[in-house]
């Protein structure tokens, strides 16, 4: 077991503007109405930096990172 | 004892404790409304976090377009769900029950009200009535708290749940009338009628309301209401949420949740529909993708694109002028859809479509192909 970080996104609050696909497209592609699909499991530790720009570039606030116990 | 066909009013209340969970639990009652969820955790859970401000929701807004049990339910029997919704405010220590019945519900409305009526006071002091909206997802758990502190019918993200944080900010108990009805007999008898409401609907001889025992085959079931009125093509098990099943293999089921979901089906709220075999199941299933995605509380993008997209996709495939790549794009929006919105809704409509899409492969591929043929 070890500290991890999830994407979480609020599905009411999602507007579908796309930013955080547009940074982290190795996590998150669009559906083909412009709402993100997020790959499952945890960030790996090398995009957490993106991963955290997402959340923060969100113009409605509806990604979040959550830190999550996850088995290995 | 059983449920539609006993005296409704069984005079006092029996006196009941927490124990009483232990008895709820070891019964294996599950909940009626749907989602067959364990009613002993529903309770046990409420129970663990009320500080004597737990509320008590009783759930008769039956949104199920075919549903009816629960009108008759609310109908027949209105003090025994009253004795459920007392019952579970004994235990659960609640000071607050609501009555949240469908608007259009009329009759079961007044004849809950009617009951209510001949209650004593202080109990009766402590129910008051709130109006389900006639939508789909208004008697989603969720919803249900949302029309009650807020007046919009609408999901909420959860967590937090009901049971942690539900109407006035207090743990509540969002519990179908059927539930509580069996819930309320176990109190009194010490064990569960062992039955369940169905609603009968489409190709059968007398649609309507029957009571079975659990375990009892949709066959016998269905031969017990007077048959089939024509010979089906297929059964919807489980109401619009639910499954289409081939008629050889529905005749044979038996109606437990368990040996249900051990299948990947389940009994929803209930409602056993079949599909007339002169019926078309490619528009039948485009009709209901329809009213489902109507039926989107538009809060979620791809609960709400989506199942329009799905619907229309349907539409188009049924009227025969869809492109060769209609039904791919169907299997791979469902795929994209599942999972992604703050309640159910989304899941359920595509469950759905996924057992139409196996069960009438052959009617979709056929009607998909009419334009190809028309170009060719």
């Amino acid at each position: 077991m070890s500290r991890a970080h999830g994407l979480v996104v609020d599905r009411i609050k999602c507007d579908g503007r796309g930013l955080c696909a547009e940074l982290l497209p190795e996590l998150i592609r669009l559906d083909d109405w412009g709402y993100p699909i997020l790959a499952p499991g945890a960030v790996p530790q090398h995009l957490l930096p993106l991963a955290q720009r997402a959340v923060e570039e969100c113009p409605v606030l509806a990604i979040a990172l959550r830190r999550t116990e996850h088995r290995r | 004892m059983r449920l539609l066909d006993s005296r409704d009013h069984l005079g006092e209340l029996p006196r009941v404790g927490p124990r009483f969970i232990d008895a709820l639990e070891s019964s294996g009652l599950a909940g009626r409304g749907g989602a067959g969820f364990p009613a002993g955790v529903k309770w046990r859970a409420v129970a663990q976090r009320s500080r004597g401000d737990a509320v008590i929701l009783v759930n008769g807004a039956e949104g199920e377009p075919r549903s009816k049990k629960d009108r008759v339910l609310m109908c027949a029997r209105p003090h025994l769900i009253l004795d459920g919704a007392f019952i579970a405010a004994r235990v659960l220590r609640a000071g607050r029950i609501v009555l949240y019945i469908g608007e259009r519900h009329t009759a079961a409305r007044d004849s809950m009200l009617r009951a209510l009526g001949e209650r004593p006071e202080p109990e009766r002091g402590l129910v008051s009535l709130a109006a389900a909206p006639a939508r789909y997802v208004a008697g989603a758990e969720a919803a249900a708290v949302h029309m009650v502190n807020e007046g919009l019918a609408t999901p909420t993200n959860t967590p937090p749940y009901p049971f942690e944080r539900g109407v006035d900010g207090a743990p509540t108990l969002v519990q179908n009338v059927e539930t509580l009805a069996h819930a309320a007999l176990l109190a009194r008898t010490g064990s569960i009628p062992g039955t369940m409401l169905l609603t009968l609907a489409g190709a059968a001889a007398r649609p309507g309301v029957v009571e079975v025992d659990e375990g009892t085959t949709i066959g016998e079931a269905i031969q017990r209401a007077g048959g089939v009125a024509e010979t089906p093509r297929a059964v919807l098990l489980g109401g619009y949420f639910g499954s289409w099943v081939e008629p050889e293999r529905a005749w044979k089921l038996q109606l437990d949740h368990r040996s249900l979901r051990d299948q990947d089906l389940g009994l929803g709220c209930g409602v056993i529909g079949l599909l007339p075999a002169r019926g078309c199941p490619v528009c039948e299933t485009a009709g209901i993708m329809r009213y489902l995605a109507t039926e989107s509380s538009a809060q979620c993008g791809p609960c709400f694109f989506g199942l329009r997209a799905l619907a229309d996709a349907c539409t188009r495939i049924a009227e025969g002028g869809a492109d060769p790549d209609a039904l791919r794009r169907l299997h791979r929006w469902s795929a994209d859809v599942r999972g992604r919105g703050a309640c159910k809704h989304p899941d359920g409509a595509v469950i759905f479509l996924s057992s139409a899409l196996t069960v009438f492969a052959r009617e979709f591929a056929e009607h998909a192909s009419h334009l190809a043929r028309r170009i060719a």
